[in-house]
């Protein structure tokens, strides 16, 4: 058994690590380094919590059992996810940081005095507070995330679902979650912190569900936040230095996602969470929907234009993940390299279903990551590239949202496709993408749509090249 | 008077909210998807908390509510610990730079 003070030590370094290990992320060289202090900070967190309980008797075994069999299922979960399924797979993680607070918190309820909290039915008041933010904010991480899940999964739809009076609802229910925590707090009744986890289930349901699925990019950094937040409500609750930190560190990073993705959108985060985007400009849309001419073609002319091009830059989007063609790309890139044309990849900061989701498709085709670029760093390079080969993407490359004010995406940062001299669009319609506005794009003179499947086009071009 | 050691803790607290927020800043967008993965592996350092509930039985009764929640939240936790640290080690192994000699 070792001193609470050395343990305390102990946590800080662990929550040090943990500092490192974001710290790493800052380049793909240092990344790999960072994961390890990680697992490194983890693995003392855990130790100094054997070694200061002291307790190697019967529950030590059935400890170590629990931790073997979870982990074994997370091991074999993370080797056989798919990367097209990162964005469901972090959804459910977030869920289980959230279940996990829960059952901390009702354990520590039950059972005070294993944490030093005082007794049952007279449980330290600032413990009692700090609990039930922990337990409340962790109930809606977990049915939000479960939500999100679904969504992106495609069990549930992924179109918003709003019914009337749903923000009045949830304004209220949000507001008797405060006045539980405080009924919770001067009658230490169990009941209310059971009503308590129940209405934070229920409004992390709520929440979510009028939330679209282009979205979700917000939605998950936003789920990630939380998550820390519940963590560090549990670390105040057992005065731990290492949840605190950590807390902190996942807190704000996941603010900070959201705040990067809602800015990747123009929007401001209340009028996502609020949901239903573009319920109301469905109007303006119906009217402009006039018969236009596009330009068609098939996969020879497109590699016809690529082969005579000397620079061609790749804009993939979620349509790219759906089709599963990053692969197929990637061996197309591999060709017009061969035939010395320049490729360059150009993401947009909320292309796909969550931050950086198309990075790791690409990375996953084995694209190196200096070839790909965000928005500002290329969005000038359009003006002198021959080709502009978009694939799965939509809204994020429509010029509207820089010429209309009237549009809902006016003010947007999009990509400059519009400025190389001929765009190819792979798509599988005209159908308009999530904002459910018309894309000028598609009936410009220098636009040519390749109507198909993303993957089974970029293979056709391949052979044709 | 003596301070509250809450006052401590909450010190903590705010000040790694500000070092996440400038740490967090510096992270290369094209790692989001790691940084989501890693951060869920390490807010799971809330095992510590499952870990001290689910040894709260005594030696006779190692199985009381208390602890079966305890017990659950560390398989719970243990999931995203592993999965979330070797799902981002998983990604970043694919993270590579252009070869040269090409």
């Amino acid at each position: 058994m070792i001193s609470a003070n050395l343990s305390a030590i102990f946590y800080l370094v662990s929550g040090v690590l943990f500092i490192l290990a974001l710290r790493g992320l800052s380049s793909p060289e240092t990344s790999r380094q960072g994961n390890f202090f990680g697992i490194f900070g983890m693995v003392i967190a855990v130790t100094v919590t054997f070694l200061s309980t002291g307790n190697f008797s019967t529950g030590f075994i059935f400890v170590l059992i629990f931790i073997l069999v979870g982990g074994s299922i997370g091991a074999f979960i993370a080797y056989r996810i798919p990367m097209t399924a990162m964005p469901e797979l972090v959804a459910g993680f977030h869920s289980l940081v959230g279940l996990a607070a829960v059952f901390v918190a009702i354990s520590a309820f039950l059972n005070p005095e294993a944490f030093n909290l005082g007794k049952p039915g007279n449980i330290k008041l600032g413990s009692l507070i700090e609990m039930s933010i922990g337990a409340a904010v962790g109930a809606i991480t977990f049915s939000g995330s479960i939500i999100a899940f679904l969504k992106l999964q495609g069990i549930m739809s992924g179109s918003p679902i709003t019914f009337k009076g749903q923000h009045p609802l949830n304004a209220i229910i949000l507001i008797s979650i405060i006045f539980i925590i405080y009924l919770l707090c001067s009658t230490q009744s169990s009941n209310y912190f059971w009503i308590l986890l129940s209405i934070s289930f229920l409004i992390g349901f709520l929440l979510i569900i009028p939330i679209g699925g282009a979205d979700m990019p917000v939605v998950i950094s936003m789920l990630n936040s939380y998550s820390g937040w519940a963590a560090a409500g549990i670390g105040f609750t057992l005065e731990n230095t290492a949840l605190i930190i950590t807390g902190a560190l996942v807190g704000s990073s996941g603010a900070i996602l959201s705040y990067i993705m809602c800015k990747g959108m123009n929007r401001s985060f209340f009028n996502v969470i609020l949901g239903g985007f573009g319920a109301t400009e469905n109007e303006s849309v119906a009217s402009n929907k006039e018969q236009r001419p596009v330009k068609s073609g098939n996969a020879d002319d497109a590699a016809f234009l690529m082969k005579n091009a000397s620079s061609v830059i790749i804009v993939p989007g979620y349509g790219m993940a759906v089709a599963q063609a990053q692969h197929a790309l990637r061996e197309m890139v591999d060709t017009l390299k061969k035939n010395d044309i320049k490729v360059s990849y150009a993401i947009h900061p909320v292309a796909g279903r969550m931050p950086g989701h198309m990075n790791v498709l690409l990375a996953e085709a084995n694209v190196p990551y200096d070839e790909v670029f965000e928005l500002e760093e290329i969005n000038n390079d359009f003006a002198n590239a021959d080709v502009a080969f978009v694939i799965g993407a939509n809204d994020v490359t429509n010029p509207v949202a820089k010429t209309d004010p009237q549009s809902p995406i006016y003010g947007m940062p999009v990509l400059d496709v519009e400025k190389c001299k001929s765009v190819l669009f792979v798509k599988r319609s005209l159908s308009p993408g999530y904002a459910g506005i018309d894309n000028d794009l598609f009936y410009k003179e220098n636009t040519l749509m390749l109507f198909a499947d993303a993957k089974k086009m970029t293979e056709d071009i391949t052979k044709n090249l | 008077m003596e301070i509250d050691p809450l006052i401590f803790r909450l010190s903590i607290f705010i000040l790694s909210i500000f070092v996440g927020y400038y740490v967090v800043w510096s992270v290369t967008p094209s790692l989001h998807t790691p940084l989501m993965s890693v951060t869920n592996a390490i807010s799971s350092v809330i095992i510590v908390g499952a870990i001290i509930a689910g040894l709260s039985g005594n030696s006779e009764t190692v199985f009381n509510t208390s602890s079966i929640f305890g017990f659950l939240a560390i398989a719970l936790a243990a999931i995203n610990i592993f999965g979330g640290f070797l799902v981002t080690q998983r990604m970043l192994a694919m993270y590579k730079k252009k070869k040269k000699d090409k």
